[in-house]
């Protein structure tokens, strides 16, 4: 086929799904009211780590409203128990029950429901069940879970060790033993919630009539839900339906299996009556997947010059009491490893991980997936190097680049990069920031006895990942291609559907202008429908930053291959070879004379008119399916820059300025691109500055409520100075990057590295998020100073 | 722990929700969002924490802001009430269809001019919010925008399309009313 010519792609299109949400108009899970509905909830354990040896729900059931009690036991006929499956090495695979049986692993574990008809009367009766609880020895953190004498969570493991794996290149430790300089650090992230406006919900609905189970659920993944849901309750695919209309944010805490969809499906199936369960916030910050809590060693090696000649690290990740479905354990820990070399040439390197079981939350994919600390540790360690070397830290940077004839560039951990814009976006966010001035204003501000600083940070991510590398690393479903299923009716109108999922990312108009303009038909003769497996029965979801990279590419082959079946039809109509043809705003024209023309709509009705309007030997109709796989996918690459300030008094931290150059390829809708942009820096700041989960040494959850976990509000933030590199990918039809997750990749580096900038008179050089005014007070004063 | 039918003595309730009056039984122990999504089919308000911080269900009650999960149905009694669905000017015609442009109250226009929402979860209590601001304060500057604002989270815009948002909205407000 021809190739790709945007047109409305580029556009600053308004979004389509705008009207519904701005008018109360939305279709979240929680605004369905099937007739007969019932609700659910759940008795959740108070204990970090126990084992129950009564479980008594008889009164429970006596209550007013209640229809059904179930536990772990009662489910154990109905469904088969969750097994996150990974072909990895050294990784050990563990059983995830929908209830809890036996035994249970973390505060916030499910271990009943009761289903009564409505959720106040569900609530009422969970305050029925008996439970008798045997507790056992807490393992708190990542420290006490390594220990060869700590209590196993997992009995099936025999440890708490649950992976370990290492990447390597060269010779890491012989290349350091020569170094001219040798910067190291112990580095921590520490955990962090993902926290969606919405909070996680689901209803499902079965048809004894039929034998159709549909599960409506806040998911970014029901290809995925729907596939793994079949193997559990042992029914044939098509008879499951999962549909994600409105969902109210994700960030990858909406991307795995959670043990109430499970549970929900078999309790509709049993009663045969529509359930719904929605989270209320302390369930939602107890039981969602949380990120992160990773303790990173490294230690990077320079020539005098500044030429970087190795990195080594040790990553050690708290993993939580189980590992999800279908990501695994091992999401965060391999991908920190895969990606701790950055954007630099780096000849010698080698990361070695370890993923620890502990009474917490189930870790989980949160946005930017190991890229938000390896970004933070690589950024930081290279100022430390500037600092040692006497070196400007952007030139440092400028000078170890991956250079632009090196792409494709792979990495020691073996990823590939197609290319990327590393010296573009540096130098354009030199020249935003304006450096010089800025370097003056530093010097100003700093003599007046105020603590300002500047940071940076460049990133490399990998984005849009085909079949070449799964998403996470042995995981056993397929995650490299997505449909685009194009059906045009008789009156022109272009139905679009597509098995990517968004919360919030604007899917129905970033994907109706990519089919527009393949087709060429206007914006407004495509309508885009996302999320439900019944319409669009291929494909697993949105998330990783792959919907505008896969789904668009899907899209363009799809709208292509439409074209040329409508351009055949056209030539048949107006007695002209098709070849001379093309369309363009709905209207099939002669190229050599475009006063010949013919409404693409009539193309349209002519299609499903019977053989005798048609050339001969064609097939009626108008509709394909196409699919797309790029493969290795591509790589999206930016440079942050924050300049901060540090209140001598309070020690609150403040962002003067925040500046985004990155490169996501051809970009297809502005407004979204520098929505997401914005969005994800926002809760890279959050990260950076705010917010913690916060576990005791019992297991307790100490930030479980909105007063504790503390999300940024909008006198936090600043407006974000976002610029772009527009460079089509090389690799990937039509040109497209991914970027949802790339604000938040660069954020908490950049922060740091300020902070860091801002307090280097005191000899303090950041390591650990968040900064909070307390943990700036306690460096400080172990600095010696006084804040004066 | 509660006795049985302790909490299904409904009470009678009448409120104006939108210019429409409203009759109805409730538990005295339903909250007014509930109430307003479950019993009145009001789905617009959302429900993101149940303790008032989040402001996600936020609507005006008797013409000031305040947080329709907090507060039980029957406290409202009586009580005048507007919700986001009553923010849009009502045309009396068939709804526009999806991806078409019905009547929009300058708020919601400026929300989506300047990509304002992503998931939308959010909106309605932020488009209440702001309603209410700008009622007290025809013209906020943003400092005032971004005060008013911190009483209802978003997750996904970094808030810089609903600062921008606000400030045009405030802007067509104000010239509406020079033009009467």
């Amino acid at each position: 086929m021809e190739e790709f010519t945007p047109k409305l792609v580029g556009a600053r299109v308004k979004r389509r799904e705008d009207q519904r949400l701005l008018t109360g108009q939305g279709a979240y899970v929680d605004d369905h009211h099937p007739p007969g509905l019932l609700h659910a909830a759940f008795l959740r354990s108070p204990y970090a780590h126990a084992r129950m040896t009564q479980l008594d729900t008889s009164a429970a059931r006596t209550r007013e409203g209640v229809v059904a009690v179930l536990t772990g036991k009662d489910l154990v006929s109905l469904v088969k128990p969750v097994r996150a499956v990974s072909k990895m090495r050294e990784y050990k695979e563990t059983s995830f029950p929908p209830l809890a049986v036996d035994k249970v692993r973390y505060v916030g574990e499910a271990l009943a429901v009761v289903i009564a008809e409505n959720r106040y009367l569900a609530e009422d009766a969970i305050e029925w069940i008996r439970v008798e609880y045997d507790p056992l020895p807490t393992v708190a953190n990542e420290r006490d879970a390594a220990q060869p004498d700590a209590p196993v969570l997992h009995d099936e493991a025999g440890s708490n060790v649950l992976l370990s794996r290492e990447f390597a290149r060269g010779d890491v430790d012989a290349a350091l033993a020569g170094a001219a300089v040798r910067v190291r650090d112990r580095f921590r992230f520490r955990r962090h919630a993902t926290v969606c406006m919405e909070n996680r919900g689901c209803l499902a609905d079965y048809r004894a009539g039929t034998g159709e189970l549909t599960l409506r659920s806040a998911t970014q993944c029901p290809g995925l839900l729907r596939d793994v849901l079949a193997d559990l309750l042992d029914m044939p695919e098509h008879y499951i339906r999962v549909v994600a209309a409105d969902v109210g944010g994700g960030f990858g805490a909406k991307s795995s299996l959670y043990p109430e969809e499970i549970v929900l499906c078999a309790v509709a199936r049993l009663l045969k009556r529509p359930v719904k369960w929605i989270s209320d916030r302390q369930e939602d910050l107890k039981t969602s997947t949380q990120a992160w809590d990773e303790i990173v060693d490294a230690e990077l090696g320079l020539q005098a010059d500044g030429t970087i000649i190795g990195l080594r690290a040790d990553v050690t990740t708290d993993i939580g009491a189980y590992s999800i479905y279908p990501w695994t354990a091992t999401v965060e820990p391999i991908q920190t490893i895969s990606f701790l070399s950055g954007p630099y040439r780096m000849p010698h390197y080698r990361g070695r991980n370890r993923g620890v079981a502990t009474c917490k939350a189930p870790m989980g994919p949160y946005r930017g997936v190991g890229r938000p600390i390896t970004t933070f540790v690589l950024e930081s360690l290279m100022d430390r190097a500037a600092r040692r070397l006497a070196l400007d830290p952007a030139e440092l940077r400028l000078k170890n680049y991956i250079r632009a004839d090196e792409f494709p560039y792979k990495t020691p951990s073996g990823l590939v990069w197609d290319q990327a814009s590393l010296t573009e976006c540096m130098q354009k966010a030199r020249d935003v920031l304006d450096s010089d001035a800025t370097a003056q204003w530093r010097v100003q501000a700093r003599a007046a006895g105020r603590w300002v600083g500047v940071g940076f940070a460049t990133y490399i991510e990998l984005t849009g990942v085909g079949s070449a590398i799964p998403v996470s690393p042995g995981m056993p479903i397929a995650t490299g291609t997505e449909a685009a299923f194009l059906r045009v009716d008789p009156a022109g109108t272009v139905i679009a559907t597509f098995s990517v999922a968004p919360q919030g990312q604007g899917h129905e108009t970033a994907l109706a202008q990519v089919v527009a303009d393949a087709l060429g038909v206007s914006f407004g003769s495509v309508r885009v429908i996302c999320g439900d497996t019944a319409l669009a029965p291929q494909g697993t979801g949105t998330y990783a930053s792959r919907s505008a990279v896969l789904a668009g590419g899907a899209a363009i082959r799809a709208g292509q291959a439409l074209k040329e079946k409508a351009l055949k039809i056209a030539g048949h109509m107006m007695e002209s070879n098709p070849a001379d043809l093309d369309i363009r705003d709905g209207q099939v024209f002669l190229r050599d004379k475009p006063e010949r023309r013919l409404p693409f709509r009539d193309v349209a009705k002519t299609a499903y008119a019977g053989l005798r309007r048609l050339p001969k030997d064609m097939e009626p109709g108008l509709e394909v399916t196409r699919f797309y796989d790029p493969f290795f996918g591509t790589a999206s690459s930016a440079t942050h820059a924050a300049v901060v300030e540090v209140d001598t008094e309070t020690y609150a931290v403040t962002i003067k300025r925040y500046i985004v150059v990155e490169d996501c390829g051809r970009i297809i809708n502005p407004l979204i691109v520098d929505g997401q942009v914005r969005g994800g820096v926002a809760q890279g700041i959050g990260a950076a500055l705010y917010e913690e989960v916060v576990y005791d040494d019992e297991g307790q959850l100490l930030t479980g409520s909105l007063m504790d976990y503390l999300v940024p509000t909008a006198s936090e933030l600043l407006p974000i100075e976002v610029h772009h590199i527009e460079t089509p990918s090389p690799t990937t039809l039509g040109g497209f990057r991914g970027m949802g997750e790339g604000g938040t990749i660069g954020a908490p580096a950049a922060i740091a590295n300020a902070v860091s900038d801002a307090l280097a008179h005191l000899g303090i050089e950041i390591n650990e998020i968040p900064m909070t005014p307390e943990k700036l007070f306690r460096l400080v004063r172990a600095a010696g100073a006084d804040g004066r | 722990m509660s006795e049985p039918n302790e909490h299904s003595q409904a009470r009678p309730v009448t409120l104006r929700v939108n210019g429409t009056e409203h009759r109805g039984q409730v538990e005295p122990r339903k909250l007014l969002v509930d109430f307003l999504r479950e019993d009145l089919g009001l789905t617009g308000s959302h429900v993101g924490c149940e303790h008032g911080i989040c402001g996600a269900c936020t609507i005006l009650i008797n013409g000031e802001a305040a947080r329709s999960c907090l507060m039980l149905a029957v406290q409202a009694d009586g009580a005048e009430l507007m919700t986001v669905e009553g923010l849009a000017p009502q045309s009396g015609g068939p709804p526009a269809l999806p991806g078409k442009t019905g009547q929009l109250h300058p708020l919601q226009t400026a929300f989506w001019e300047h990509h304002g929402l992503q998931c939308g979860f959010c909106t309605p209590g932020m488009l209440m919010t702001a309603y209410d601001l700008l009622q007290t304060n025809a013209a906020p500057s943003e400092a005032e925008i971004r005060a008013g604002l911190s009483a209802v989270l978003c997750r996904c815009t970094g808030y810089q399309g609903i600062v921008e948002a606000v400030q045009a909205a405030a802007e067509t407000l104000r010239a509406g009313e020079e033009d009467q």
